[in-house]
């Protein structure tokens, strides 16, 4: 299921949560609403969902492959949510929050009690849950509790899945197994899905297409590689990724941004180096070892290299090298527009 | 890890034993004086010229008539509060609008007023010389010294009870899990009866439970209403003091330890509820 969406604002007195919002994404992609709080990521997804109303524009469009839904009820969109504090039900098993939306339909499109139970079963296969059908949410962990919040919207079979920062609260190692299942289950499922997350490895890692959003406006619209190597703005370039950003470089007025791993270290006196510095730092527990470099003005860079070129270098806290900027760049303004 | 023995309390943190004892002492003390004494004295006085003359109170014409308005109050009061307590509660919680600050202070408006001056209101609104009051006598509506005025004033100094105690539980549960349900294609109806509802269920018998309790003790505003009209608006705590200024003291307890029966019932399932509100 294709979405369309054209012209979305909202206000809230004098805030401007979005700020004419357009985007469109291809059936069976999964695209990241990505920026930091207040960037309107999340109303932006409520919106598709049908529990907030944008403000009135004439050429205002939602639509769901063909279906302008936009004066469609939520319950009437065929679209699965999941937030972020899993809002499951809490007087309820598991079995009967993931029947819940077979069992509120009218009469006559129910199904019959052994279908919706045969369904349940399937579902909780599927979210690999299948003995705890008849536990109560409070007796199940935070991982749990985000797989049956996402049964439970599966169980409608929706077009489109919206999941509100799905994995925000969870700690650190769930979050990391939860991103990798996701990944797989949306492999084998297909279905177009639209997350919001604040944090940019889950969204490098996990989407097809990232959407960076700032203050209500949208920034970047990208790939992961896109959004990264080619950031349309100084926002997106210092959001995505590490990132050095140094003002007044060789007297230009804009600051220019180098990434860490786009800094070459070499020895001080090899030619063409862009400027010397001394290495005040380094961490070298890890798969790549990080340097903290002092310029002769004071300001102080990070750059990664690998640890075989460590070792060849012999490097070591407080040596001179050279640096060599591989790639920077420099950007008109902060934002895109 | 070895268990733990238990160790006495650190010094620096606690107060020397006879500051503890007094205090504690104290705290019973005033305890006794003022809430276990009073709730003895009631029985203790009731039963004093024996069983005969505590059942005879009880079971007088005036006395059964009392109760059975008591109840019928109750009985209109708590279930209209409820209600309009929950309808009110999803207003504030889940909803902006202009006003929204005045409706919550106006729900506390019958526990800022004295109960006498909410038994005014209704007098001077509904009474002979009130604003609507001669409108709906002359129509066959008598208000003011009826069952009526007493139900109208309990309704109004026990309505708080109930929004009170879901406003800042449907607060701190937020409107997800509703908002789920909408989304799993829930009509407005089946959302609140199957998700709404048992989230708040405790807190709603908590809110019923005190407002039941305020009901039927309840005695300024219903006696401005009610006219004191022996067998037909008397209520239980106004029996109470028209035997007493009769100086009919035993039966006047007899009648009051009713009430003080209600108040530890009311007590003990508070207790229950407290601890259920916690889940």
């Amino acid at each position: 299921m294709s979405i369309q969406a054209e012209h979305l604002s909202k206000t809230y007195a004098t805030f401007h949560a979005l700020d004419d919002v357009s985007l469109s994404m291809k059936t069976g992609q999964l695209i990241a609403l990505l920026g930091p709080s207040g960037s309107g990521k999340t109303t932006l997804l409520r919106i598709l969902a049908g529990l907030e109303v944008p403000d009135a524009h004439p050429r205002l469009k939602i639509l769901f492959g063909d279906r302008d839904v936009s004066r469609t009820k939520p319950g009437g969109r065929g679209v699965g949510m999941v937030f972020q504090h899993y809002a499951l039900f809490r007087h309820m098993t598991v079995e009967q929050n993931i029947a819940f939306g077979l069992e509120v339909r009218p009469r006559s499109k129910r199904p019959a009690k052994s279908e919706i139970a045969k369904r349940v079963a399937q579902l909780l296969e599927m979210v690999q849950l299948e003995s705890y059908g008849k536990r109560y949410p409070h007796q199940l962990s935070g991982g749990q509790r985000q797989r049956i919040a996402l049964a439970r919207a599966l169980a409608i079979e929706p077009q489109v899945l919206l999941l509100d920062e799905p994995f925000g609260a969870l700690d650190a190692k769930v979050r990391k197994d939860l991103r990798r299942w996701l990944r797989q289950f949306h492999e084998d499922m297909g279905i177009t899905t639209v997350f919001v997350t604040h944090d940019q490895e889950e969204a490098l890692e996990l989407a097809d297409e990232i959407v960076v959003l700032n203050r209500g406006r949208i920034e970047q619209i990208g790939s992961p590689q896109q959004v990264y190597d080619t950031p349309a703005s100084a926002f997106v370039c210092e959001f995505l990724g590490n990132v050095n950003r140094m003002d007044g470089w060789k007297e230009q007025s804009a600051p220019i941004y180098v990434r860490p791993h786009e800094i070459d270290v070499v020895f001080a006196r090899e030619e063409g180096v862009d400027i010397t510095a001394s290495v005040t730092h380094l961490f070298a527990a890890g798969p790549i070892a990080k340097l903290h470099l002092k310029l002769p003005g004071g300001r102080i860079l990070d750059a990664e290299i690998s640890r075989a070129q460590l070792e060849a270098m012999a490097l070591d806290q407080g040596d001179e090298v050279g640096l060599k900027f591989r790639t920077s760049r420099s950007f008109k303004s902060m934002t895109a527009g | 890890m070895a268990p733990k023995l238990h160790t006495p309390p650190s010094r620096v943190l606690t107060e020397p034993w006879w500051v503890r004892s007094l205090l504690i002492f104290a705290a019973l003390a005033i305890m006794t004086l003022m809430l276990l004494l009073p709730l003895f004295i009631v029985f203790a006085e009731g039963l004093r010229k024996g069983w005969e003359v505590y059942l005879s109170a009880l079971t007088h014409p005036d006395a059964m008539s009392a109760l059975k308005l008591t109840l019928l109050v109750a009985g209109v009061a708590v279930p209209i509060n409820a209600i309009i307590g929950v309808a009110v509660s999803w207003c504030v919680t889940r909803f902006d609008f202009p006003g929204k600050g005045i409706l919550m202070t106006l729900i506390d408006l019958p526990f800022a007023v004295s109960p006498v001056v909410a038994g005014l209101i209704y007098v001077l609104v509904f009474g002979q010389n009130g604003w609507v009051g001669p409108w709906l006598i002359d129509h066959g509506f008598k208000i003011i010294f009826t069952p009526w005025g007493v139900i109208l004033a309990t309704i109004f100094i026990t309505f708080p009870f109930v929004a009170r105690e879901l406003i800042p539980i449907m607060q701190s549960q937020g409107a997800d899990a509703e908002l789920a349900a909408l989304t799993l294609g829930a009509s407005g109806w089946k959302m609140f009866w199957r998700v709404t509802l048992p989230n708040i269920k405790w807190g709603l018998f908590y809110g019923i439970i005190l407002c039941n309790a305020r009901a039927m003790g309840e005695f300024g505003a219903v006696s401005v209403v009610s006219g004191h009209l022996r067998g037909f608006t008397n209520t239980l705590p106004l029996h109470i003091e028209i035997l007493y200024n009769e100086y009919q003291f035993a039966a006047s307890f007899a009648v009051a330890s009713v009430l003080a029966l209600l108040a530890i019932v009311t007590l003990v399932l508070k207790s229950i509820l407290e601890a259920r509100i916690g889940d």
